[in-house]
């Protein structure tokens, strides 16, 4: 048996013996100083063995020792300098890991008192003087050598979880240096400058683990700490791994020696902290070949499964895919994944819209990355996906659903197509669309741009757009202004020749209007002379309504040739003359132009386009009517009501929900202030004894299938439309004797119609529920029609949670809340028995409520 | 405020047929009077007396096909017209008579008007369209040889020549023609070698119209499209776009200069007169009257300015004289409300 260990223990065991028991300064420091000599650095050590055995076995006990004998009087037995000699350095310059392991253990397990404060205040110094590298370095060194894993696991945890510790222990008085903003850049420096030195070890020939970094980067990441942590790693990284192929290996490493579990985390986070593709390339190497994990990540996490990154992470992550040979073939498998998902029909109608987008930037920036080759090899499989998926997207009542499958499927056969003509849709350019047409072409710059130095700076979206567009733009507008300034120098001038008026100068009307509404039946039925037809459309409306009694002898008439109007020849606005006479007939005369109106609706032989004009009609009329107005004062609809313009599909439903949220704000303000609404103008409402008329033929017959029409079936657009007008038609029959029962049909129109899986009709559905709410006193509804406001109620909760697209839900909310609203109202009039349930049910929405404008916020 | 286009100064009726085209002649000594021939669609020259605005004479020589070109030579005695009856007619108009003295058959059938230019005393020459489309030809008068014929390369197809200036930069130098095209350009042509100086692509419709100031060696064109052409001629004759104007409606049948190089008129296919100032093609005023396309404008060259008239001449049977612009100081021309009180 060996004397020594028992010396060394011996030694130690004295010391603290004198430390908990001496009050004498002296003996104090003498025994420290001891002790000080198996730490060696000074120029009395002790052997190597005997020092090796020290910091094996009894350093964590001495310290802990040291730490449980503080107190304010103990420390002061010591002069200040040998509390810095003698005490702190034993934290300072032992072996990292136990120091740091002995003082956060203290931490934890202290109250508040003065020897907190002193360990933490060396705590701060042991950050501060970089004893973290020292520690890591310690256990990467250890690895080399297996160490435990369990002592490991314990160190990873406390290093990875200070901050929280801390804070949990001192709360408001924690110190800036501890805080997660601060630490975690600290730690990442840390970490750098164990690679370092790894890199100076492995240099040097010898063998070093590198996967405690790994589990640190890991454990960091998964506690949500990516942002801070590689925010200093990564343009680190980025500098270090550019000429050094060694530390290009150590990188890869790092990232691969990540357990899978945390893998996603520090995968998403390089993924977006990457500057460029190409950088990614570097930082990962073939991570995604080699781990499963990872390119579980890569390849269908972040593509397929979540929406919510800028563009620039998706170009970063194609871009990734693309640089490497082994890593196409993903790239390829990729796009084809993103493709079923783009042409799946469930997807359009169960994905939201930002979904649906995102999966399309994906799809553009991939198109743009693959060669001739590749597209040449999968030719006919694009050309297969493209073809479904479009007829999928044009299906869609939703017009920014079509126009992405419009960009994405032109973008794709222009791809596909190498001679011919490819596929050219209409529409309108927007900032989308312009964004996604970028796409296509800014993939292979984008390269390039990142090997600027201050590239990792601007890595938001729409940074290198901006970029690119700016320059281009330029010079547009400078140079009209050559010629004008080359002008100027003219000298001599016409300024003596002063001008005459010539506001007069307009474009000239080559025909004369007619001006009876006879001639203009006439004119429309059976002219061929086109001037003079366009002449009519333009004065019909103003004509239609200053002979309101000839109106009414041709009413019908004129609605039946005015229904059937084609353009013969093109117009400015035609749709919208031909929408604003049909409005003005039915006005003059309601009665029969609105019966014939809704019958034709239903019947056969009429272009959904003319079936949503009778729609439309029907709402501007009803509007109008329910306007009041002076009588004999009659202002043509357009002026005075802009709120509703249902000419195009999604305009109308815009319109519709400001409509609505105008109406709640004035309900709910209402309701706050105990006042009523003092409406500007007053006048019989003269829809009230036509909301009948209007309504019921409209709602009656909507699941009678037609050879032609079936609203049930393919044309789901008209039922949304149909559902929208329903909507409008309830909401201008507040006040109306008839409100009550149409909003009970109103209501099981709705009903039945509501699991739709078309996104547009369902928010017509939720428009309605919210004119049945605010047009019918709700007396009414909650005697009534109770059965149906409890089913529609437990249905709009279950809208308001699950519904894939962002405006169902919103409407769904606002229908809540404005139920909630109702039964506010309700409580107060004591004469209305309700349920007893009522107040439980309430107070769960209110708290619903509550928490959805939370999340919103 | 600006203040209201005037109204025509008086306006000529009688014609009973679309009015085509209109010359001046003013220059004779003080007891003769102003006069202004007219052409129109039912093949009638009528000479306007402009002191009593009555017809003096009508003239019947192109068997009541259109006449589409008039113009005076020899003072007022000898009178050039041009009629869609192919012929191009020399009238004696001396002491009262009123016989056609000689004519020249063209063999063009288009609408293309004749240019006439003095290249010394009793000497003319006049360019008219010629026999193949594309061509003109230019003619010695009153010998009416042919001095040479102007004809595109094969494979410049500019259509057929559908306006046309001839001048020359100082009395006696070699002329040059300017033709408009059908294809909407302005060609340049050398007469003493027939060959193209410039071309310029100006318009995306055949050139209806264009007039040429040879002092500042700028012209303008018309054609059936909004826009109107300011063109300029520099020292290597090359012909390039100066301005363009757009204007409310389309179509411009006519464009005239003033002599004194001030404005510019537009007889537009909108029913209206547009005056422009000619340096830097200023909206000077619009002149509303006519109740159908204006066919054309014209300057009076009365010597003294403040007489100076312009005449438009329309579908609607109508010749309306304006007197506008015509006061030699621009102080005169203010209207009185701008002037300040003193």
């Amino acid at each position: 048996m060996d004397p020594e260990p028992f010396e060394v223990g011996h030694a130690v065991r004295e010391a603290i013996n004198i430390l908990s028991s001496s009050r004498n300064g002296v003996q104090i420091s003498e025994a420290l100083g001891t002790i000080k000599c198996y730490l060696g650095g000074t120029e009395n050590q002790a052997p190597l063995k005997e020092r090796e055995e020290f910091t094996r076995v009894h350093f964590s006990a001495f310290l802990r020792g040291l730490v449980s004998n503080l107190s304010p009087d103990w420390i002061e037995l010591l002069t200040s300098d040998q509390q810095k000699e003698l005490w702190d350095s034993f934290f300072l310059e032992g072996p990292a890991d136990q120091a740091f392991l002995v003082l956060l253990d203290s931490i934890i397990s202290m109250g508040p008192s003065f020897r907190l404060m002193k360990v933490i205040s060396i705590l701060e110094q042991f950050l501060q003087t970089g004893r973290m590298s020292a520690l890591m370095w310690e256990v990467c060194h250890q690895q080399a050598q297996a160490g435990l894993p369990t002592f490991q696991e314990t160190l990873l945890n406390k290093v990875v979880c200070l901050p929280d510790h801390l804070c949990n222990k001192l709360q408001g008085n924690n110190l800036p240096i501890f805080f997660p903003q601060n630490y975690f850049p600290l730690l990442a420096t840390e970490i750098i400058q164990v690679l370092q030195r790894i890199s100076d070890s492995l240099r040097g020939g010898l063998d070093c683990s590198i996967s405690f970094m790994s589990q640190v980067l890991g454990k960091v990441c998964v506690h949500g700490r990516q942002e801070e942590i590689l925010n200093v790693l990564v343009p680190r990284l980025m500098d270090l791994t550019k000429v050094d192929c060694i530390w290009q290996r150590m990188c890869w490493r790092l990232v691969e020696c990540v357990p899978d579990r945390w893998m996603e985390a520090v995968v998403c986070g390089f993924v977006q902290k990457a500057p460029g593709a190409d950088v990614l390339s570097r930082l990962l190497g073939n991570l995604v070949v080699k781990n499963k994990k990872a390119q579980f990540v890569v390849t269908q996490k972040l593509l397929l499964l979540q929406y919510s990154y800028v563009t620039a992470v998706l170009q970063n992550l194609l871009g990734y895919l693309a640089l490497d040979s082994l890593r196409r073939s993903l790239l390829i498998k990729v796009l084809k994944e993103l493709l079923e998902t783009w042409g799946s029909s469930s997807a359009v109608k169960h994905c939201p819209v930002e979904q649906q987008l995102y999966v399309s930037k994906a799809i553009l920036i991939c198109l743009s990355h693959l060669k001739e080759p590749e597209i040449e090899s999968n030719r006919q499989e694009l050309l297969t996906s493209m073809m479904g998926g479009m007829k999928c997207r044009l299906d869609s009542n939703l017009p920014r659903v079509r126009r992405l499958g419009m960009i994405v499927a032109e973008s794709i056969s222009s791809r596909i197509t190498t001679d011919g003509p490819s596929l050219k849709f209409q529409y309108e350019d927007d900032d989308e669309t312009r964004e996604l047409k970028s796409l296509q072409q800014t993939a292979p710059l984008q390269l390039h741009v990142t090997d600027l130095p201050n590239a990792g700076r601007n890595n938001s979206p729409s940074a290198t757009p901006k970029a690119v567009s700016k320059p281009s733009g330029n010079p547009h507008p400078a140079t009209p202004a050559v010629p004008e300034e080359g002008s100027d120098l003219e000298l001599d001038s016409d300024d003596d020749l002063v001008p005459y008026d010539m506001s007069e100068d307009k474009e000239l009307k080559k025909m004369k209007a007619p001006v009876y509404i006879r001639d203009c039946i006439e004119v429309l039925t059976g002219s061929e002379d086109m001037d003079k037809w366009e002449a009519t459309m333009k004065v019909l409306e103003s004509l239609i309504r200053r002979n309101s009694a000839t109106t009414r002898e041709v009413s019908m008439e004129l609605a039946k040739v005015l229904l059937h109007l084609e353009e013969k020849t093109y117009i400015e606005g035609f749709v919208e003359l031909r929408k604003r006479a049909l409005v003005a007939v039915t006005i003059i005369d309601p009665v029969p132009v609105v019966q014939y109106l809704t019958s034709q609706f239903y019947s056969l032989n009429y272009s959904l386009y003319q079936r949503m004009d009778i729609l439309d009609v029907l709402a501007l009329a009803a509007q109008e009517l329910s306007q009041p107005q002076a009588s004999g004062k009659n202002k043509p609809c357009s002026t005075q009501s802009p709120c509703i313009q249902t000419v195009s599909g999604s305009d109308s439903s815009q319109n519709w929900r400001r409509i609505v949220d105008e109406r709640i704000k004035s309900k709910t303000h209402r309701l706050a202030k105990g006042q009523s609404l003092v409406e500007p103008a007053c006048g019989p409402n003269k829809f009230s004894s036509l909301a009948g008329h209007f309504f019921f033929p409209l709602i009656q017959n909507f699941d009678r299938p037609l050879v032609t029409f079936d609203l049930l079936g393919d044309d789901h657009l008209v039922l949304g439309r149909l559902a929208h007008t329903l909507a409008i038609l309830m909401y201008f029959a507040i006040h109306t004797v008839a409100a009550a029962t149409m909003g009970k049909s109103l209501l099981e129109f709705v009903w039945t119609l509501r699991f739709h899986t078309d996104s547009y009709v369902r928010q017509g559905l939720l428009s309605a529920v919210s004119s049945v709410l605010l047009s019918i006193p709700s007396e009414r509804l909650l005697e009534d029609m109770t059965d149906e406001f409890l089913e529609t109620q437990s249905w709009l909760e279950d809208v308001a949670e699950k519904d894939p697209d962002g405006d169902c839900r919103r409407l769904a909310w606002q229908n809540l809340l404005l139920m909630e609203n109702l039964l506010k109202k309700t409580q107060k009039c004591p004469y209305l028995v309700v349920g007893g349930n009522w107040k439980q049910r309430e107070i769960a929405l209110v708290l619903r409520v509550a928490e959805s404008l939370a999340s919103v916020l | 405020m600006a203040l209201p286009p005037p109204d025509p100064q008086f306006v000529l009726r009688g014609t009973s047929a679309e009015v085509h085209t209109l010359h001046f002649y003013c220059g004779g000594q003080e007891p003769d009077y102003p006069i202004l021939f007219s052409g129109s669609s039912n093949g009638l020259i009528h000479v306007w007396n402009l002191k009593t605005r009555r017809v003096d004479t009508i003239l019947d020589g192109h068997g009541g096909k259109s006449v589409y070109w008039v113009e005076a030579i020899y003072g007022r005695d000898r009178l050039l017209s041009q009629g869609r009856n192919q012929k191009i007619c020399l009238w004696d108009l001396a002491e009262g008579r009123n016989t056609v003295t000689d004519s020249v058959f063209t063999e063009n059938v288009g609408f293309c008007k004749c240019s006439l230019l003095k290249v010394a005393q009793g000497h003319w020459l006049m360019a008219m369209p010629g026999k193949d489309l594309d061509e003109v030809q230019v003619l010695e008068l009153p010998s009416k040889t042919s001095v040479c014929t102007l004809k595109p390369e094969a494979d410049a197809k500019p259509g057929m020549p559908m306006s046309l200036k001839l001048w020359q930069p100082d009395f006696g130098s070699c002329p040059f023609l300017l033709a408009g095209y059908e294809d909407g350009s302005v060609i340049l042509w050398n007469l003493s070698g027939g060959k193209i100086l410039s071309r310029l692509a100006c318009h995306q419709e055949p050139v209806m119209s264009l007039d040429f100031d040879s002092e500042k060696t700028k012209g303008v064109s018309g054609s059936s499209e909004e826009v109107l052409t300011v063109w300029s001629l520099d020292e290597q004759q090359n012909l390039k776009v100066q301005k363009t104007h757009k204007l409310v409606n389309a179509g411009i049948a006519d464009v005239a200069i003033r002599q004194d190089k001030k404005i510019l008129a537009t007889a537009g296919w909108d029913h209206r007169i547009r005056i422009f100032g000619w340096k830097k093609l200023k909206p000077l005023a619009i002149l509303d009257y006519h109740t159908a396309t204006v066919h054309c404008v014209s300057f009076s060259d009365h010597s003294r300015p403040s007489e100076r008239l312009l005449a438009a001449g329309s579908k609607d049977h109508r010749i309306s004289i304006w007197s506008i612009y015509n006061q030699t100081s621009g102080a005169l021309h203010c209207p009185l409300e701008t002037r300040k009180p003193d």
